[in-house]
């Protein structure tokens, strides 16, 4: 048998001379530093979750109906009479949910061990650009079910095109197709959710990967390997820090990947709505134009960037600068490397002001998310009597995360340039903390 | 130090993290409990297959002649629920449908929307978009109510335009209110039976649970599968997992 496969790779190999040297640099000797722990999980992970994504995806396509009068059932179809047609669906669903959790823990990582910072800047770019792909790609995907949440969902974001002064309302109408989202919708988002953003995604995902590989990986004390001692067991010219990624990574994260479907797994057999959290309950009404759900709200991840749309008042007579700040929130993400001039890139390392900005920075986007989500809305009667300015509460605690979130970029700012005292970086990759 | 320290470093600041995480969905999950708030469990079970089965008889002998479940099949039910598809086609199926269809009601929707002011909604999804406490609370919640068009209101579902499906079963209810000021009507307190029907109060609440779970089954047939395979699946993924690990260690016991 070994023979076999040894005869068709030198075959291969013959024609294709270019081949083996791709998977060297790639798997086998693609050195990534030995010291990664548990938050280098989450980018294999979100190669799991995107493959799972497109397989469940195709054979979802195999029996929905992308038009607004069948679409709802079609769905019902599949949960009901499709061979495994459930197992399918939440998969894709849980699915959905999963890579934005798997994402954001692994943007979290780039932020604390300042994987954004040179020589990596195009790796974050590249990070980012998926992200707000992925965002696209999800909000679409949503859309598809033509539940009732799908239909308002829809009205309510893309009406945010409207408040773009002078060309916005026939923008909209534009990107409905029809004075409501309806039937056009549906069919331009299914060919934009199944097609086009799927293949700018795997673009994005190759070129993400490629860039990494050039630079290579940073690691959890922002050593670069590079530039430290070379040779090691493997290769005499190749980083002392480093370890070949295959077979020394894949096994490692197979590990990973058993751990992360066992919870994936639970969701989908045992809780696949997640409490109305991953399918949320006015999606299983369909579509209806004139019944408006009680609370619209977006699925939860998006709620943090929902909540700073509805935190920021209207001015001058237009609600543009909500937009304006929600998307100001990605944008100042994509320059991070250039709002962050700190030399040292691993939160160990850097000062008490940056971990406490980090922190806060991460629970502003829980305490946003809650209020995106409609949880204060619900809290604040109960915790402060029915009596209470509930608005006015909501508006004041909505506003202080809104401004914490924008706070960190502007505190690291002025901190990274001067303000910063670190701690000496080792020269070496450590394998404790 | 080792690699196993490394990974107890890295593990220390994700339980951290995990924890910041947990208190958020905490805070979500404590909005969730609030939102079914002030609704008695309907404690219904997946696995009382005699309980669906009840549910399934009340559900075709009251409820089905006004609401359809259109994307059950009485076959599926059949099989599902245990039942004999020829006792399908005998007792529960009375609109002449065959065994193979969706259960779907002959009441025209457009007389139905005159005679009720709205058509009586389809159910398939009723459990998944309301949820089963809310089904359990708003069927035991009818009371009396002569400013309505049919006599009826609800305390769960206020104004609701359904009627009283079940009153045969539960008797009459009416509302004990609070002494109300300046000619207004009070809150009301409870509901009180004053008429009493063919069953107790346990039984009905029984006989509402059984609809309840049935409409729960309705809403998702495959929940029955999927709840039944998932915990061979977590078995699975779990042995692959320590295998993986034992793996990953045999091949990291010589890294330093």
């Amino acid at each position: 048998m070994a023979n076999v496969f040894a005869t068709i790779g030198n075959w291969v190999n013959e024609r294709a001379p270019g081949l083996m040297p791709v998977y060297r640099k790639h798997m086998t000797e693609y050195y990534a530093p030995k010291n990664f722990n548990f938050w280098y999980y989450f980018g294999v992970l979100a190669i799991v979750v995107l493959v799972n994504q497109i397989l469940t995806g195709i054979f979802l396509t195999m029996n929905y109906k992308p038009s607004a009068a069948e679409a709802f059932a079609s769905v019902e179809y599949i949960m009901r009479d499709v061979e495994w047609g459930w197992l399918i669906r939440y998969m894709h669903s849980t699915g959905a949910s999963l890579f934005f959790v798997v994402i954001y823990l692994h943007m979290f990582r780039g932020l604390m061990y300042g994987s954004f910072k040179k020589p990596r800047e195009l790796v974050w770019l590249l990070g980012m650009l998926i992200f707000l792909v992925l965002m696209a790609e999800a909000f679409m995907g949503y859309v598809l079910p033509w539940g009732n949440m799908s239909f308002w969902g829809a009205k309510v974001i893309i009406s945010l095109f409207g408040t773009i002064p002078y060309i916005g309302d026939s923008l909209v109408e534009w990107i409905m197709g029809d004075y409501l989202p309806a039937d056009a919708t549906l069919n331009r988002f299914f060919a934009l959710h199944v097609i086009a953003l799927p293949l700018v995604l795997l673009l994005l995902v190759v070129l993400h990967i490629f860039a990494l590989h050039e630079v290579g990986s940073n690691n959890p004390d922002g050593v670069e390997i590079k530039k430290g001692p070379k040779g090691n067991r493997w290769s005499p010219d190749k980083p002392a820090d480093g370890i070949p990624f295959h077979p020394y990574y894949t096994v490692h994260d197979i590990v990973g990947v058993g751990f992360f479907l066992l919870i994936a797994a639970f969701i989908i057999f045992y809780a696949p709505t997640f409490g109305g959290w991953f399918l949320e309950h006015d999606n299983f009404l369909p579509a209806n134009n004139l019944a408006t759900p009680t609370h619209i709200k977006p699925v939860w991840y998006f709620t943090p960037f929902y909540a700073i749309l509805r935190m920021v008042p209207s001015f001058f007579g237009t609600a543009i600068w909500g937009v304006l700040a929600m998307f100001g929130a990605i944008v100042l993400l994509f320059l991070l490397p250039w709002i962050d001039a700190g030399k040292v890139k691993s939160v160990r390392y850097r000062g008490l002001g940056f971990k406490v900005a980090l922190g806060l920075f991460a629970l502003s986007f829980i305490m946003l998310a809650a209020v995106g989500a409609g949880v204060t809305a619900e809290l604040i009667p109960e915790w402060f009597g029915a009596d209470a300015d509930a608005t006015f509460i909501e508006n004041l605690f909505g506003r202080i995360w809104t401004a914490v979130y924008f706070g960190f970029f502007v505190f690291l700012w002025f901190y990274s340039r001067g303000m910063e005292k670190t701690k000496p970086v080792p020269e070496r990759v450590t394998m404790h903390e | 130090m080792n690699k196993s320290t490394t990974l107890l470093a890295g593990k220390a600041m994700f339980i951290k993290f995990a924890a910041a995480l947990t208190m958020g969905l905490a805070l979500f999950g404590s909005a969730q409990a609030s939102e079914e708030g002030g609704l008695q469990p309907a404690n219904i079970r997946l696995d009382d297959a005699a309980s669906m089965q009840r549910g399934a008889r009340l559900f075709f002998n009251y409820c089905s002649g006004c609401h359809s479940l259109q994307y059950l099949r009485y076959s599926r039910m059949a099989e599902d629920l245990h039942l004999d598809p020829k006792d399908v086609e005998n007792n529960l199926i009375f609109t002449g449908a065959k065994l193979g269809d969706h259960a779907v009601s002959n009441m025209p929707a457009a007389d139905a929307a005159k005679w009720f002011g709205k058509a009586p909604p389809d159910l398939s999804l009723e459990a998944r978009s309301k949820g089963s406490d809310w089904i359990y609370n708003y069927l035991k919640s009818f009371y009396l109510d002569p400013t309505r068009p049919l006599g009826w209101n609800n305390t769960v579902f206020e104004n609701a335009s359904m009627p009283n499906a079940l009153w045969e079963l539960q008797g009459l209810q009416s509302a004990v209110r609070k002494a109300g000021e300046g000619g207004h009507e009070g809150t009301i307190e409870r509901l009180e039976v004053t008429t009493p029907g063919r069953q107790s109060g346990e039984a009905f609440d029984r006989s509402v649970r059984d609809i309840t779970a049935f409409l729960q089954y309705a809403g998702e047939p495959a929940a029955l599968k999927r709840e039944s395979m998932g915990v061979w699946v977590l078995l699975y993924l779990a042995l692959f997992t320590l295998i993986a690990w034992f793996l990953n260690r045999e091949f990291w016991k010589d890294v330093h």
